[in-house]
């Protein structure tokens, strides 16, 4: 981004390094990306709030929202105006400070996430050389929020929402973090772009297929995501069965639209992250990342916007999958989910680890190995999503698709 | 020009809310402005060119040991009348006492020869990657082969000492 | 890189203000009369019986102990983990991998240690005071008669 605004300036005949205003023109160029790209997020969590309703409909056969434009596509927009002109109530016995400030928490640690987060070949906030560490690092206070949320409701609901979050949060963040490890010593840096630039646009360059246990970092990493964004079968910090709403219980209104906003909104940020980690990002099929970068014209431009939509796509289609997830499993125990990461998912984790640092000295020793190794890793994909499909397509055929879904549009 | 202005911006709200934590009566009102300062204590790490440090501070502490302080303020869960009532006590002089001159001598030192201004900003101009995640991955493998096993034998022990401590007193 | 930082301090700055500049919007469009049955804390329609900050479960603190000292080597290992490659095309890869199995065994040491401890156990600690509450429960009576 400091490139383009550079050409920016230079546009306007002045040199950035000498020009007074230039720190001024970063600073405007700066909180215009960071309003556009948190407006972004807002909407798409709006559009996914409609979308899993869709979802949940079509999977459950029963009717989702169709009455506010088409195919209740405008749903998003009227319950936005709905919250906004609803009555924003803090509780008498609330503590009032820490109750109002815990959704701004929230959303900086939501917002600054996009700030390493890529979207195509060049758009991109900023290429931090500590990309994926920095993302790390920040979620950590969306914890934060809900503590204080929690905590700050005086409710006994709200209470047990936030610590059972918290602790789920916080432990689902070791696979996640040592799963995300292995990406990183695969590409030798820490860069979001650059990780992505080590992989390739065919499925058989991507660390998802580079060895087996790149792919089961993938699987870790996706469950501790899915735990970490409080996410079906692991929701149980707003179980509504048994807490009413989980820690924003005692919030409505706007104020409670933010914590709405953080949670739908992470599902665009833990299926981008893992696109860029595992799943090729922007790569395009056949065009290098060093073909891109020389691209000129209207070339380029057409490029960035395959690559761009290379990248919505596959996020898109993991986003699905979050959801696909939520209507289809049940809700799992606390001491399920404490055994599965402390016994299951954190041993595995560390065991990637050895793996890999052991495939990569073999590789490096014998690199048709590695070749091999993606060869079968992606041959045994295949084989396996053409079962999956190919026995879906069968229990749908045998069962007899009775039902008209179509109907409610 | 720009440093020292987003300098003193950290440094004055890192110490407004350090003190917070220190005068507040409410523990986790304390908690959390101890977040707010380790943020801003972050900001001060990367004007030093300390990245993985300041990536650190907002990682462990901000989010771990918080995390930690709050089901610990939480457990112990202590009441308005349980916390004492506010006096001016010979300890507190003497502490208040101790603070300003432990703050005066770092002062004094601070603006002596002792640390040289711009030391730091040198060091993170001549050396490329200095203070970056690979430069001290880099320092790790190399010069520190040893202490960086020991750390882990270290943490081994935090890890098996805290669940013994925890299990004692819970 | 000074550049990429201040993009983080801008971010935050605007999603503060995108929080309060929507608070402060809807404040002219929302209504605002509260009532005390409204601002009472909800507890499934009843009175609210006492404050909700009291004492829980120590386990939380547990977990939340073993994850600092897990997180403090995650922090350790990112710095390892981001060099190994380059270690390896400068062919002392060996000795990279050695340092870097070293680590994670000593952890895994820790990590083997809280599990054969059975810490790791989330319904022990329960099944434990269930079984006293009951034993106590058998021998009252018998102390009674």
């Amino acid at each position: 981004m400091q490139g383009f605004l550079d050409n920016l300036i230079r546009h306007f005949g002045h040199d950035p390094a000498t020009w007074p205003w230039t720190q001024f023109v970063y600073l405007g160029g700066m909180a215009l990306f960071a309003f556009a790209v948190i407006n972004f997020a807002a909407i798409t969590a709006g559009i996914f709030s409609w979308a899993e309703r869709r979802v949940a409909a079509r999977m459950q056969s029963r009717v989702g929202p169709n009455r506010v434009g088409p195919g209740g596509f405008l749903q998003w927009v009227a319950d936005a105006v709905k919250l906004l002109t609803k009555e924003d109530l803090v509780p008498a016995e609330a503590d009032k400070i820490l109750f109002r400030a815990a959704p701004y928490f929230m959303m900086v640690g939501f917002a600054c996430v996009f700030v390493a987060l890529p979207f195509s070949h060049r758009l991109v906030i900023a290429d931090m050389n500590i990309g994926i560490f920095f993302i790390i690092a920040v979620t950590a206070l969306i914890v934060v929020g809900i503590i204080m949320s929690g905590w700050s409701s005086n409710s006994k609901w709200s209470l047990f929402g936030a610590i059972r979050s918290a602790a789920q949060i916080i432990s689902y963040e070791i696979p996640g973090g040592i799963a995300l490890m292995i990406p990183v010593m695969l590409a030798g840096t820490l860069s979001t772009q650059g990780i992505i630039r080590a992989q390739g646009g065919l499925p058989w360059q991507w660390f998802v297929f580079d060895n087996p246990a790149a792919f089961v970092a993938f699987v870790i990493y996706f469950i501790s995501a899915l735990a970490e964004g409080n996410r079906t079968p692991f929701d149980l910090p707003e179980a509504e069965s048994e807490l009413v709403s989980g820690y924003n219980t005692e919030y409505s209104g706007m104020r409670f639209s933010y914590f709405f906003l953080v949670e739908w909104g992470n599902m665009w940020v833990m299926s981008a992250l893992a696109t860029t980690m595992f799943l090729g990002g922007w790569q395009i099929p056949g065009v290098s990342a060093a073909t891109l970068d020389a691209a000129t014209g209207g070339t380029a431009v057409a490029l960035e916007l395959l690559s761009l939509a290379i990248f919505v796509g596959k996020t898109l289609f993991w986003v699905f999958v979050v959801m696909w997830l939520r209507w289809t499993l049940p809700r799992i125990r606390v001491d399920q989910m404490m055994n599965m990461c402390w016994k299951y998912l954190v041993p595995m984790s560390f065991a990637a680890v050895a793996f890999v640092a052991v495939w990569m000295l073999v590789v490096h020793a014998v690199p048709a190995l590695g070749l091999v190794m993606r060869a079968i890793m992606f041959v045994l994909g295949v084989a396996f999503t053409v079962f999956f499909v190919y026995r879906t397509a069968q229990n749908i055929r045998d069962t007899g698709d009775k039902f008209d879904f179509t109907s409610n549009w | 020009m720009t440093e020292s202005v987003f300098f003193w911006i950290f440094a004055v709200l890192t110490v407004l809310l350090a003190a917070q934590v220190v005068l507040r009566r409410n523990p986790v009102h304390a908690a959390v402005s101890l977040v707010g300062a380790f943020f801003f204590l972050s900001g001060i790490y990367l004007l030093l060119a300390a990245q993985l440090i300041a990536i650190l501070q907002v990682m462990v502490y901000a989010g771990a040991v918080m995390v930690l302080f709050v089901f610990v303020i939480m457990l112990l869960n202590l009441k308005e009348e349980e916390m004492g009532h506010e006096r001016l006590t010979a300890w507190k002089i003497i502490g208040g006492a101790s603070i300003v001159v432990t703050t005066g001598l770092i002062a004094y030192l601070a603006l002596g020869n002792a640390y040289p201004t711009g030391l730091l900003r040198d060091m993170a101009r001549t050396q490329p990657g200095f203070g970056s995640v690979k430069g001290v991955g880099q320092a790790l493998y190399i010069a520190s082969v040893l202490p960086f096993e020991v750390t882990s034998l270290l943490l081994t022990i935090a890890v098996v000492g805290a669940v013994v401590v925890a299990k004692g007193k819970i | 890189m000074p550049f990429h930082f201040a993009n983080v301090l801008v971010f935050a700055a605007i999603a503060i203000l995108f929080v309060l500049g929507s608070l402060v919007g809807g404040h002219f469009l929302r209504p605002h009369n509260p009532t005390a049955e409204k601002e009472m804390i909800y507890e499934c329609g009843e009175k609210p019986i006492g404050q909700a900050w009291y004492n829980f479960n120590p386990r939380f603190y547990l977990i939340a102990l073993v994850f600092v000292i897990f997180e403090v080597e995650i922090a350790f290992m990112y710095p390892v983990a981001s060099v190994y490659r380059s270690f390896i095309e400068k062919g002392q890869g060996m000795l990279a991998f050695l340092e870097i199995f070293v680590f994670v065994a000593i952890l895994a040491v820790g990590l083997a240690y809280v599990w054969a401890m059975g810490d790791l156990e989330w319904v022990k600690g329960l099944k434990q005071d269930v079984l006293k509450a009951a034993r106590e429960a058998r021998e009252q009576p018998r102390k009674a008669a």
